[in-house]
């Protein structure tokens, strides 16, 4: 049926055919072991009575559908406005600071939602160092006589999560402004279009599709987050999962509520892509040229810059200066623990070998999806980004189950054919770990992947290919040269993710190690906040350096 | 044999992370839910008095699950948990083992252990209630959390953290479920924020000018009070006073740390003199000196700060009997909307 279907799409030479059929099967093998996790949970689920939904229709969807909705509408429409807001202000004017903020506005990306939510918890507390001042000027001495309402509701963690999010709408949506718009622009301010005219009729749909991407991207990091909503009172459908399983032991029923959510997302995902199937967003086959940007005024120019601040204030500067103040209060008193070098380069480890697993494989189904066009291949290229859809430690439970089990049969056989036990080689090697970062996070890379592709022509393709270059060859000579940076941004993306990664990195991680997020977990669990703080604030240095490359690239 | 031997090399080798124990180095592995760092002084202490390696890795939830998945070839030789329900759990999915251990009953209460040596408690707590300085109030039942002259004054954790799903548990085993839900229905509507959040926020929010009351572990304002987190937390700590809340019918909800014996324990021995060492005089000084925990051995020393409470007594409903009524608990806390 493979062969056929490949011989339907690319009626080719012999050699073809077969460097094709490769990419076809790694392409079905990467989608198959992101498949694991799902099928092990739908497993699971089978084995559970359906005694648990009549309860949860009852008492917890209503309000848990109620509250999914309004965070993940509050959180969208916050990621779109501010990230389309503030790559078309970089991309679209010139003013002082300009190129500070292209790089600085993606600096959120390097604070992990529950550090944000836990920083901002002090900060706003009433005993914090904001509402202290605001009662100094009014001139209260105590909380009890003045305090202003409580960060922990829903607009709280709207706004929280916002703030970190939006780097995803930013970088998507910048890229295009930059590579698509320039000419469109140009023509639009010739012919006297205003400038919110050329904004909304020009730049906004051109960019449709990035800022979907974007928005999907902040919006499933939204749906599976635990950290900040469970710090900030809100109560999603990951959390209904969660206390189904962890507080009532009923790991069939988290699965069942866990499958029911992935199919709501798969559903709006393949909604979304349906509704822009109709247009098509050619690229010019031409290197773009690049958007001149239009000086403002002084006064403009500062007003921009201020704009342009506000999100990388709240976003990142309020938070790390705060870890900041709290770390240095710790380093002050108790020195800084050597363990949190051994924790670094744990942290570091895992990250680049998961970087460079996900990377390959992202790039593989992506261009296993140009290379043969179809259906059946469009289906394994969104099979295999599935785990982005699911919270992490949903994610870590449909590995670790599978995974314990190979195990065990692997250790069973090398004692009876050897007599040695392996033990656990996947867990114990950390193999199991870096599997669930890939399942996680191949989203990013196979999307990457796919849009850098998007942006050359097939005519290129076409050409390597009468030059005599196979499926193969055409990668190597075409494709990848040309997406380079795309991947490399999808690199330091993942890298960060992963970096930033808590419930499964928890749950399988071999015994005694340690990541700077499973150590800044543990003094959390117990209230140890400065030391936790020196953690944090760890985890956000550490993932400012591939933030930062990527706003080179970005750059070029 | 040199095959084989080249063979466990490579194994070792790509396992570099994994504890594939030889058999002649003493060690035992521990799975723990509890922090690591709370267990950590007493497996150091073990350490250096008996030369035994510890390794141990701190997980949150799933460690039922990863056992259970790891089968015969899981390294875990003891798995530690904090919550009674938790450790239920463990005998539940069929992960632990019974022990005999003369020492371990010796030392331990028969109500703080399993019948049959799955499990043992190494240290207890007691939900307790925080209350801010200037309020008058000397003493306090658990049903009084729900009466109205409370509305806006009271700061508890979320409803489904395991530490309220047992006092919630408690109260369905006092007063039966039909009561429950309407108390648990008048506490809710006492909340003065969002359930959630840690214990100790309670008193920082007591501190804040949030909440008057609030329900938290007894530990707590040890390590609040002394200054192990910090000085921040020693003003919180020192904002409250803390009394011991007891049922009309009973005595203070007490909950429980403790330890199992993995079923495939490769150093069953090793593991079950380490669960001896951690009952000794010496480590139940340690829990209650390091962690403020009320020793589970009697005749050990309490902290000067949590002796100053009172007298602890201790509900008479039994551990096994509040673990029956969690699920029942949780349930009732998501139809009263406790944490919306």
């Amino acid at each position: 049926m493979t062969t056929t279907l490949i011989n339907r799409l690319k009626p080719s030479s012999a050699a073809s055919i077969s460097s094709g059929r490769l990419w076809f099967v790694m392409g079905l093998l990467v989608a198959l072991a992101v498949m694991v996790p799902v099928a092990a949970l739908g497993f699971e689920a089978l084995g559970g009575s359906m005694a648990l939904w009549q309860h949860l229709a009852a008492y917890v969807l209503p309000q848990a559908l109620i509250e999914t909705l309004i965070l993940l509408c509050g959180v969208g429409l916050v990621v779109m406005v501010v990230g389309t807001g503030s790559a078309w202000l970089v991309t679209a004017y010139e003013f002082p600071g300009r190129r500070v903020l292209e790089w600085a506005l993606l600096l959120p990306l390097a604070v992990p939602t529950y550090i944000i939510a836990y920083a901002y918890l002090d900060l706003l507390h009433p005993l914090g160092p904001v509402q202290g001042l605001i009662r100094a000027i009014l001139g209260y001495d105590s909380p009890r006589q003045f305090r202003l309402p409580d960060i922990r509701s829903m607009a709280g963690c709207i706004l929280l999560l916002g703030f970190v999010l939006y780097p995803y709408v930013y970088i998507t949506t910048r890229a295009m402004f930059m590579t698509q718009a320039a000419n469109l622009v140009e023509a639009a301010r010739m012919l006297g279009v205003s400038r919110s005219g050329i904004f909304f009729r020009i730049a906004l749909p051109l960019a449709r599709p990035a800022i979907a991407v974007g928005v999907s991207l902040a919006l499933m990091e939204s749906l599976n987050d635990i950290g900040a909503s469970e710090f900030l009172g809100v109560r999603t459908l990951t959390i209904s999962v969660y206390t189904t399983w962890v507080t009532r032991s009923d790991l069939a029923g988290a699965a069942q509520i866990a499958l029911a959510m992935l199919m709501i997302v798969v559903a709006v995902v393949a909604i979304e892509r349906l509704a822009r199937r109709r247009q098509r967003y050619f690229s010019a086959a031409k290197q773009a040229r690049r958007f001149a940007p239009l000086p403002l005024s002084r006064g403009a120019g500062i007003a921009a810059l201020g704009f342009g601040l506000v999100p990388v204030l709240i976003g990142f500067a309020a938070p790390a200066i705060y870890l900041a103040v709290e770390a240095m209060k710790r380093i002050e008193t108790n020195g800084l623990s050597t363990r949190l070098i051994g924790e670094l380069g744990n942290t570091l480890g895992l990250a680049s070998a998961a970087t460079l697993v996900v990377l390959v494989l992202g790039t593989t189904v992506a261009y296993m999806a140009r290379a043969l066009p179809g259906s059946l291949t469009q289906l394994l290229m969104r099979l295999s980004t599935l785990g982005y859809a699911m919270p992490g430690t949903v994610v870590a439970l449909g590995v670790l189950i599978p995974l314990a089990t190979l195990d065990g049969m692997i250790d069973r056989q090398a004692q009876a054919l050897f007599g040695v036990s392996t033990g656990l080689l996947l867990i114990g090697s950390g193999a199991a770990l870096i599997f669930a970062y890939a399942v996680r996070f191949m989203a990013i890379a196979a999307g990457s992947a796919e849009t850098g592709f998007a942006r050359i022509p097939t005519s290129l393709d076409q050409a390597a290919r009468s030059l005599g270059r196979n499926v193969n060859g055409t990668f190597f000579a075409i494709c990848l040269p040309l997406s380079r940076p795309a991947l490399a941004a999808a690199g330091l993306l993942v890298f960060v993710d992963c970096m930033k990664e808590l419930p499964a990195t928890l749950l399988l991680r071999p015994l005694n190690v340690e990541t700077l997020a499973t150590h800044l977990y543990a003094e959390a669990a117990r209230g140890t906040y400065e030391e936790a703080a020196v953690a944090a604030l760890a985890i956000v240095l550490a993932g400012l350096l591939p933030v930062i490359l990527l706003a080179r690239i970005g750059r070029r | 044999m040199s095959v084989t031997l080249s063979f466990s090399r490579l194994a070792l080798a790509t396992a570099s992370l994994s504890v594939a124990a030889p058999a002649f180095a003493a060690e035992v592995n521990i799975y723990t839910t509890r922090e690591a760092g709370l267990v950590q002084p007493l497996l150091d202490a073990y350490t250096a008095k008996t030369g035994i390696k510890v390794n141990t890795v701190f997980m949150k939830d799933g460690l039922a699950e990863r056992v259970a998945s790891e089968g015969e070839s899981s390294p875990a030789d003891i798995l530690m948990a904090v919550d009674a329900g938790n450790l239920l759990d463990l005998v539940d999915k069929g992960v632990t083992q019974p022990i005999k251990s003369a020492t371990l009953e010796a030392a331990i209460p028969a109500e703080l252990r399993d019948a049959n040596g799955n499990w043992f408690a190494l240290s207890s707590r007691a939900r307790v209630l925080y209350a801010a300085k200037d309020i008058d109030l000397t003493a306090f039942n658990y049903e009084d959390l729900s009466d109205p002259k409370w509305k806006g004054k009271v700061c508890i954790r979320s409803g489904q953290h395991p530490y309220n799903t047992a006092l919630f548990a408690d109260y369905i085993a006092h007063h039966g479920a039909e009561k429950a839900e309407s108390w648990l229905k008048g506490v809710k509507d006492n909340l003065a924020r969002k359930a959630g959040g840690g214990d100790r926020d309670v008193a920082k929010d007591i501190l804040g000018g949030i909440c008057d009351i609030g329900i938290a572990n007894s530990y707590y304002v040890g390590l609040m009070r002394s200054g192990k987190g910090g000085e921040e937390q020693v003003k919180w700590g020192d904002a409250i006073k803390v009394i011991l809340p007891t049922f009309t019918d009973g005595g203070t909800q007490v909950n429980i740390s403790g330890a199992a014996i993995a079923k495939n324990a490769k150093n069953k021995d090793e593991a079950v003199k380490l669960l001896e060492y951690l009952v000794s005089d010496e480590a139940q000084k340690i829990y209650a000196e390091a962690n403020f925990e009320y020793p589970v051995k009697a005749g050990a020393p309490i902290d000067p700060i949590i002796a100053s409470f009172g007298e602890l007594k201790i509900d008479r409903v039994p551990l096994t009997e509040i673990v029956k009524y969690r699920k029942q608990a949780s349930e009732l806390a998501e139809k009263v909307g406790f944490d919306n």
